[in-house]
């Protein structure tokens, strides 16, 4: 399989100049130092950010504490804040959304890697999957309230009458909910979690497919017991990327999620996301509400970081990493 | 090569100096009577091309914000400006020029019924609080003879987004109910005991259409553009009103404004008022630095204020009564 490289003619580097050498020396030590400030730079902008954000919580962060984090209330009048229900519905809907988009997303991935079309099919399939991350979120906002709110309203009205007394169908639906909601973030974060599905199971060598062939396995067999498997870790990265754009939408979530900071195990049930009260309610803030959004934003900001940073530490303890992807 | 270059000078000098004659006003606020702003801008400066305006609908909040941090020539609220608001204002102080008014109508999606529905002083405010749930409540039944009210639970859609709309709905349940004042109060957004939040307008409005039973507020604009039922009000005088630019007009005749042109109609008196209706300001500087500012903002709102208004009522906004015009054009001369 591999190819000797011959080793370059010992002769080439006569034909090179000495300005020439000198040139690309200044040339390597100016790029050097460029990616490092570039690196750098990205760590530097992420602290910064932190700290800003941290620094306009302050004073929200004197008032309320701790107790900000299980506070149920959002009282604008009188500057009671609290974000319980919006971390609750942040993530209940990432994880609704994660759990119909996961299986469709890697289910896409193979479809569009064991060779089961011609290569000129698969590439236009790869290619509508991939326009599907185009589309702006707030078409997908629109989408949502016209066309899935519309079939999920009689359906979970139907669920409520019938099966009620289950926890998850225990309220009737009127429009925007979690259902809605998860089902529209769920194709967001489709194309996320199928192309780097799709990376992570290209990586698997072609020899062991076709040595498992060899010995009598059927494609069925290879996809479970080769692919999936060196797959995984590849594929656990991609839930969680998906995951952290999942929980940091915000446009479509303000369209369809309802806006009412309530818990409720209903999936039927309004609810709010720590994104989506950022957007409704920055524009007209004033005061100590600017502190508790901003209080809020930090939340979001610890909840995706650390949500990453279990992620990583997962794939670390499991051997494998994430830089094929 | 050195033609093109004299060429390019030329050029150049000769974009500053029409840069020079030109005037551009930067404003930014409510959204709320952006479209009418948009209107009234587009037209204006097509009549004076020296003028150009950008306006951006960004909300009252965010509009007073940039206005304070002196980001922009005027603001725009649907909340004027509050005391301490306009202590912060350090350059000289602010006018508010109450430039055109809306009306908020209730909207509601029930099926069956096809007139307009007739909703009672004790009975909105209750609906908004959740404390009456059903279309055929007999607070409802009784005020709407010969309409079968349908046996349907009632689902309130209110904004999810801070707006000046919020604020004055929320100020005029507050102003008729102790009950609304005592749980919920007024304000540009507020903490509703039941529904739905949509949001913008149009996000309310798909609220209403696609789940029978809802109710919810939406300006009046919108509602007429958009063809969604409206509720008949019944005002202070106990008479049952129907929102129109007329009984708007006549709501806001009712309004004696005071020396600072700051004045919220939470509930109108006159048998002819609609009870829903709110004026909304330009937030100018008392002086301006900038050479030529002042003489344009004076100007522009002036045609605002006479040939302006007529183009009111077709965009669903009201016309301003001809004694406010008067009281905001004296204001509007003081601007130095």
């Amino acid at each position: 399989m591999q190819t000797e490289t011959a080793p370059p003619p010992a002769a080439s580097t006569q034909w090179i100049g000495d300005k020439k050498a000198q040139r690309s020396k200044v040339f390597d030590a100016f790029f050097s130092w460029a990616t490092f400030a570039a690196s750098w730079g990205t760590v530097a902008l992420l602290v910064w950010i932190a700290l800003q954000v941290g620094y306009a919580a302050l004073p929200a962060v004197k008032q309320y504490g701790l107790g900000f984090i299980v506070g149920r209330e959002w009282d604008t009048n009188n500057d009671v804040y609290g974000a319980l229900p919006l971390i609750y519905g942040t993530l209940v809907s990432s994880a609704l959304a994660l759990l119909i988009a996961t299986p469709l997303g890697v289910a896409i991935a193979i479809f569009l890697t064991e060779d089961y079309l011609p290569l000129k099919v698969r590439s236009v399939f790869k290619f509508l999957v991939e326009l599907l991350a185009a589309i702006p979120s707030v078409i997908y906002g629109l989408w949502g309230i016209y066309i899935v709110i519309p079939i999920t309203t009689p359906m979970g009205n139907w669920l409520n009458a019938h099966f009620g007394w289950f926890p998850l169908f225990s309220t009737p639906s009127n429009g925007p909910g979690f259902l809605p909601a998860a089902f529209v973030l769920a194709i967001m974060i489709l194309p996320t979690i199928a192309a780097l599905s799709g990376s992570a199971l290209k990586t698997t060598p072609q020899a062991l497919k076709e040595g498992a062939a060899a010995l009598g396995a059927t494609r069925w067999d290879v996809i479970l017991q080769i692919s999936l498997p060196i797959a995984a870790s590849g594929i656990f990265g991609a839930a969680v990327l998906g995951l952290g754009r999942a929980m940091g939408e915000t446009m479509a979530l303000a369209m369809l999620v309802g806006n009412n900071n309530q818990i409720s195990a209903s999936l039927f049930a309004p609810a709010n996301t720590i994104a989506s009260l950022l957007a409704n309610h920055f524009g007209e803030a004033t005061g100590l509400e600017v502190a508790a959004l901003m209080y809020l934003s930090f939340i979001l900001m610890a909840l995706t970081l650390g949500i990453n940073a279990v992620a990583e530490l997962i794939l670390e303890r499991t051997g494998a990493t994430t830089r094929h992807l | 090569m050195k033609n093109l270059f004299v060429l390019t000078i030329l050029a150049v000098l000769s974009i500053c100096s029409v840069q020079a004659d030109t005037i551009t006003l930067n404003a930014s606020g409510a959204t709320f009577p952006a479209p009418i702003y948009n209107r009234w801008f587009a037209e204006y400066s097509t009549a004076h091309p020296d003028v150009h305006i950008n306006y951006q609908g960004v909300g009252s909040g965010a509009g007073i914000k940039s206005f304070t941090g002196d980001l922009t020539d005027f603001g725009a609220s649907d909340a004027a400006m509050t005391d301490a608001e306009m202590a912060k204002v350090t350059d000289g102080g602010v006018v508010l020029l109450p430039m055109t008014a809306g009306s908020i109508v209730l909207s509601y999606n029930v099926p069956g019924v096809t007139g307009a529905i007739q909703l009672p002083r004790d009975v909105y405010p209750a609906i908004f609080l959740g404390t009456i749930t059903k279309w055929n409540d007999p607070k409802i039944v009784a005020a709407n003879p010969g309409v079968t009210m349908p046996d349907l639970p009632i689902t309130v859609a209110y904004r999810a987004d801070g707006s000046g709309t919020t604020f004055n709905f929320t100020s005029h349940l507050a102003a008729i109910s102790a009950d609304f004042k005592a749980k919920v109060g007024s304000g540009k957004a507020v903490k509703f005991p039941v529904g739905v939040g949509g949001k913008g307008n149009d996000g309310v409005a798909a609220l209403i259409k696609q789940t029978p039973g809802t109710i919810g507020y939406v300006e009046y604009g919108y509602a007429m553009k958009t063809n969604l039922p409206m509720a008949t009000l019944q005002n202070q005088a106990g008479k049952f009103v129907a929102p129109s630019p007329d009984s708007g007009s006549a709501a806001l005749a009712q309004v004696d404004l005071p020396a600072n042109l700051r004045a919220f109609v939470t509930d109108p008196t006159g048998d002819a008022s609609y009870p829903m209706v709110t004026f909304t300001w330009w937030l100018c500087h008392t002086t301006y630095t900038k050479p030529g500012v002042a003489d344009a903002i004076k100007a522009l709102a002036t045609w605002c204020l006479t040939d302006g208004q007529k183009l009111a009522p077709d965009l669903g906004y009201l016309p301003l009564p001809a004694s406010v015009v008067t009281k905001v054009q004296a204001a509007v001369s003081t601007i130095k």
